[in-house]
């Protein structure tokens, strides 16, 4: 990871957002729901990111919001891998009808559109808390994962060092614990990274929709503000600029780790391909300067 | 017979840049003659795909081409080097003059095409004048070359036997009549039978159509059997380069006669396996001197401080070992 | 063939899948959704109505759940799938089929055009890997990590207004009434090219990813090498060879990546009050709209699945592996 640059870079970002999810309320010049009197202002000194149109400070709600959204997208990616690794490692070890049965099932939510399943379960529950939100996102988004890993454990299940520790009377159990999850890692990891996206993308989208913690922010429920409240026909771009900025920047983050780990996976995809001025090139090997040689 | 056709001089070929690259391929000076079977030897790891990738400007990344000359002659008498040509003109002279018959016929047909298509493709991109009736009767006539029934003509990849599809890929090599043909393990992914059946194919069409031939392998015996030269290589170099009689019966490289002992002789007499203790080195970390006297059953004092060139040896041969002093120059 | 009637039987499976997911999920619903509704309405619920929406909650306490469920099949089998309460008194039916035309135009052909522009520009990226071409790669990804309604609310902001060639808001221009003249036509097109764009340049951007990656692994496949050999033509090599076989997994993925861009593309219909299934997914859900959002799910989820296949018949004529020759 050290002299992968994406990957660390990706890390650094995620590391400042976390650290504005723990101490952001803390921080915040103002309660991100009182009203004042500067109703519909611009970025000022005061009010860094301007006001709503009940004059609430925007920069405060994009700060109290990053708790709600990396909590979010924690939990329901915790959730979604611990389900994705149980279903996809299982299937992929057991043979005959139980493990097709488990990869059927995961096919089957995989092509199942996530996001309206999504809205219909959490607009029918009855109450919706970030907890909820976080459930039902890891709940329903486990299955890609699982297939990633189903597949990588059906070639791990047949190589030798597998082979011989079944043959030597091994557990199924500690096979799977010792033998087979350490050879995952960057693939679980890789899976978790890409649901926590997944789920982040999710939450502010239900609460852009109308969808979320009653009376908490998240960067969604300000779009919502925003787009409820004519912010655009106003020329309020200030009201949805930060949090979209915010998402985008939270996301190009995820994106980079996750370069990062299918860069170790896959060695083919490793950049070094044009180093001191040598461009590498399928088919035309480069030829050094007779100088050099 | 002794006319030169392609000429190696000190190739370097390495795996990335700056600090952190590796020298696969290290000084190789090799020629190849008219007509002539020039076997290529050595263990995995030793340096002879690499060579013959690096000299055709064939390996992928992160290989390079740190320095070096190949020089080719052509029918009119003129040379080229193939390092220092243009990429169109070198386009050009790729399979019309020297074609390659790659290791693993599963990976080197497109699976999404079918042989048909990819025995044309070679016709329609050297010869755009040709018709396209005219280019699938040379299809179907070169398929028949390798002992293989028209009807497969279309078929895919796939649909082949693994020796089939070695066929196909050698008809696809023979189909602009190249002069010069390297093959680079060609049988090596096949059973014994096949591999026969094979290789008397490649036996007869060589005679009958008298292209040259690098052969790379790591069975020699194997080639004692089917070159008339052969270059052992060890460690990126060339330690030893004799007439396939000579090695047979005389190897003078420790080396040479650890590989001679590590495969069953294909006829002739019984000779015991011994094959050689150790694994070849690190290329990142090469042992000092002859990078052969770790594993070395004869090694001197001289060999662990001191690296032998390539010379010619008092029999009148060229090797590189301490054994056997050479004069160089 | 075989191949492919196992993938029918899939999506069968997962239809049923889905419906039973409906079934399970409004007996969630705290209170009686639809006592509310008769109130409201004051009696201008026809009985046979009520008995449909009563079903379709899992109301009917006299019934065993297993003649709940057969019941709540046999409706969805004769197409009832409910009345609306926002568009009352309209069947569910009638309002998707208001909105579901509007959603395939937009997001059907916008997917499709922003798969292969994705696709080739990631086979040229991914080609010309060592170039400038590189430097695309943080823009895409970028791009890719917005979500698509932001963008198309950026794009509300810097290209509509008073004067602007593009409209704000709806599918055509208010008072024309959809038939198939040009000036409808015209209208509808204009309307669709802002939510279009929105869509394409947030879907191009993981395509581009996607087959970039699949490029730069297959161009160290042997095959490509040996075309190189064979000294075939750059064009030729890049084509025929390389992104003929780096489509594949790309093909797949494009199918299995549906579901995903669909709830995407569906919000910007909202931000753009474009009037397809999302802008009344959107409208259901603040109205707490339970029969709609339930017979949009469904109707996503068929075409979703459609397209599934589509795509599987369109591997099947790419993979000559997957076809079953005698």
């Amino acid at each position: 990871m050290r002299n992968n640059p994406k990957a660390l870079t990706g890390l650094v970002a995620l590391g400042v957002f976390v650290l504005f999810a723990v101490v952001g309320p803390w921080l915040a010049p103002f309660d991100p729901s009182t009203r004042s009197n500067d109703l519909l202002q611009p970025p000022s000194s005061a009010h860094w990111f301007g006001t709503t149109h009940l004059g609430q400070d925007i920069f405060s709600q994009v700060l109290v919001g990053t708790r709600s959204v990396i909590f979010v997208g924690a939990v329901a990616g915790v959730v979604a891998t611990v389900l994705s690794v149980l279903v996809g490692v299982t299937a992929g070890y057991l043979s005959g009808s139980a493990g097709e049965g488990l990869s059927a099932l995961s096919n089957v939510f995989l092509v199942i559109p996530a996001l309206p399943l999504i809205v219909i379960i959490t607009s029918s529950l009855p109450e919706t808390s970030n907890l909820t939100i976080a459930l039902v996102i890891g709940l329903t988004s486990w299955a890609w994962n699982a297939r990633v890993l189903r597949a990588q454990t059906l070639s791990l299940r047949r190589r030798d060092y597998v082979e011989a520790a079944r043959a030597n009377g091994e557990s199924t159990w500690r096979i799977i614990l010792f033998e087979i999850l350490p050879n995952l890692t960057a693939v679980i990891a890789s899976g978790f990274v890409g649901t926590v996206l997944f789920a982040v993308i999710s939450e502010i989208t239900l609460a852009f929709i109308g969808v979320s913690d009653a009376g908490g922010w998240n960067w969604g429920t300000v779009l919502y503000w925003a787009q409820s409240q004519q912010a655009l026909t106003q020329g309020a771009w200030w009201w949805f600029v930060p949090a979209g900025l915010a998402i985008a920047l939270l996301g190009t983050a995820l994106s980079l780790v996750n370069f990062g780990i299918d860069e170790y996976v896959n060695p083919r995809l490793r950049t070094r391909s044009s180093t001191r001025g040598v461009r590498m090139r399928v088919g035309f090997t480069p030829v050094l300067a007779k100088e050099t040689s | 017979m002794k006319e030169r056709i392609l000429e190696v001089r000190g190739l370097n070929v390495d795996y990335g840049l700056g600090p952190e690259s590796v020298r696969a391929v290290r000084d190789v000076d090799l020629t190849l003659h008219r007509g002539e079977v020039l076997g290529l030897a050595g263990e995995s790891g030793s340096g002879k795909s690499t060579l013959a990738y690096g000299m055709t400007r064939l390996l992928p990344p992160p290989g390079i081409v740190a320095g070096g000359e190949v020089i080719y002659t052509l029918d009119d008498g003129s040379t080229v080097d193939l390092l220092r040509i243009r990429d169109a003109d070198l386009r050009r002279l790729r399979w019309s003059e020297i074609a390659i018959v790659f290791q693993g016929a599963i990976n080197s047909l497109n699976p999404v095409q079918r042989i048909s298509t990819q025995l044309v493709d070679v016709l329609k991109a050297h010869s755009a004048r040709s018709t396209p009736k005219a280019r699938q009767d040379r299809a179907r006539e070169l398929l028949g070359l390798v002992g293989i029934a028209s009807d497969r003509l279309h078929s895919y990849p796939h649909q082949l036997s693994g020796g089939m599809r070695q066929r196909v890929m050698i008809a696809m090599a023979l189909a602009l009549e190249p002069r010069v043909v390297i093959m680079d393990e060609p049988t090596t992914a096949l059973d014994v039978v096949v591999q026969r059946q094979i290789l008397r194919t490649l036996v007869e069409l060589r005679e009958r159509l008298g292209f040259s031939v690098v052969f790379i392998t790591h069975d020699l015996s194997l080639l004692v059997e089917f070159s008339d030269r052969i270059a052992i290589m060890y460690a990126g170099q060339v330690v030893e380069e004799a007439t396939s009689a000579d090695l047979y019966r005389t190897p003078l490289h420790p080396y040479s006669d650890g590989l001679l002992h590590s495969f069953p002789a294909l006829k002739g007499p019984r000779r015991e396996l011994s094959g050689i203790a150790g694994s070849p080195p690190d290329l990142r970390s090469m042992p000092g001197g002859c990078p052969f006297h770790p594993r070395c059953g004869r090694a001197m004092d001289v060999c662990a401080t001191r690296t032998p060139v390539l010379g010619q040896s008092t029999a009148g041969r060229s090797v590189a070992c301490w054994l056997h002093p050479v004069s160089v120059g | 063939m075989s191949y492919l009637l196992k993938r029918i039987g899939f999506y069968l499976l997962t239809v049923w899948a889905a419906v039973t997911i409906n079934f399970f999920v409004p007996r969630m619903i705290p209170g009686d959704p639809v006592q509310a509704l008769i109130t409201k309405q004051r009696g201008q619920m026809t009985s046979e109505a009520v008995r449909s929406l009563y079903v379709l909650f899992g109301l009917d306490k006299d019934e065993s759940l297993a003649s709940q469920y057969f019941s709540y099949l046999g409706q969805l089998l004769r197409g009832d799938l409910g009345m609306s309460f926002t568009f009352f008194p309209s069947p569910v039916a009638d309002v998707i089929g208001d909105g579901l035309p509007w959603t395939v135009g937009l997001v059907g052909i916008t997917t499709v055009i922003g798969f292969f522009l994705g696709t080739a520009a990631g086979a040229v990226v991914g080609w010309r890997r060592g170039t400038w071409a590189d430097s695309l790669i943080p823009v895409t990804t970028f791009v890719s990590s917005i979500p698509y309604f932001w963008l198309g609310l950026v794009a509300i902001a810097l290209l509509t207004g008073p004067g602007s060639f593009f409209p704000a808001s709806g599918a055509y221009e208010i008072g024309l009434v959809p038939n198939w003249d040009w000036q409808f036509i015209g209208s509808t097109v204009q309307h669709g090219l802002l939510p279009g764009f929105t869509i394409l340049i947030s879907s191009v951007s993981g395509w581009i990813l996607s087959m970039r990656n699949m490029m730069v692994t297959v161009s160290s496949d042997d095959y490509v090498t040996v075309a190189h050999a064979k000294g075939l033509p750059e064009r030729r090599v890049m084509l025929a060879y390389a992104a003929r076989n780096a489509l594949l997994p790309n093909v797949s993925g494009f199918a299995l990546a549906l579901g995903f861009i669909v709830g995407g593309t569906l919000l910007v219909e909202i931000v753009f009050s474009y009037p397809g299934l999302g802008l009344q997914l959107f409208q259901a859900v603040g109205a707490k709209d339970y029969p709609l959002l339930q017979g949009i799910f469904l109707i996503i989820t068929l075409s979703v699945l459609l397209a599934n296949l589509l795509a599987d018949v369109a591997y099947l004529a790419l993979d000559p592996r997957t076809r079953r020759e005698g």
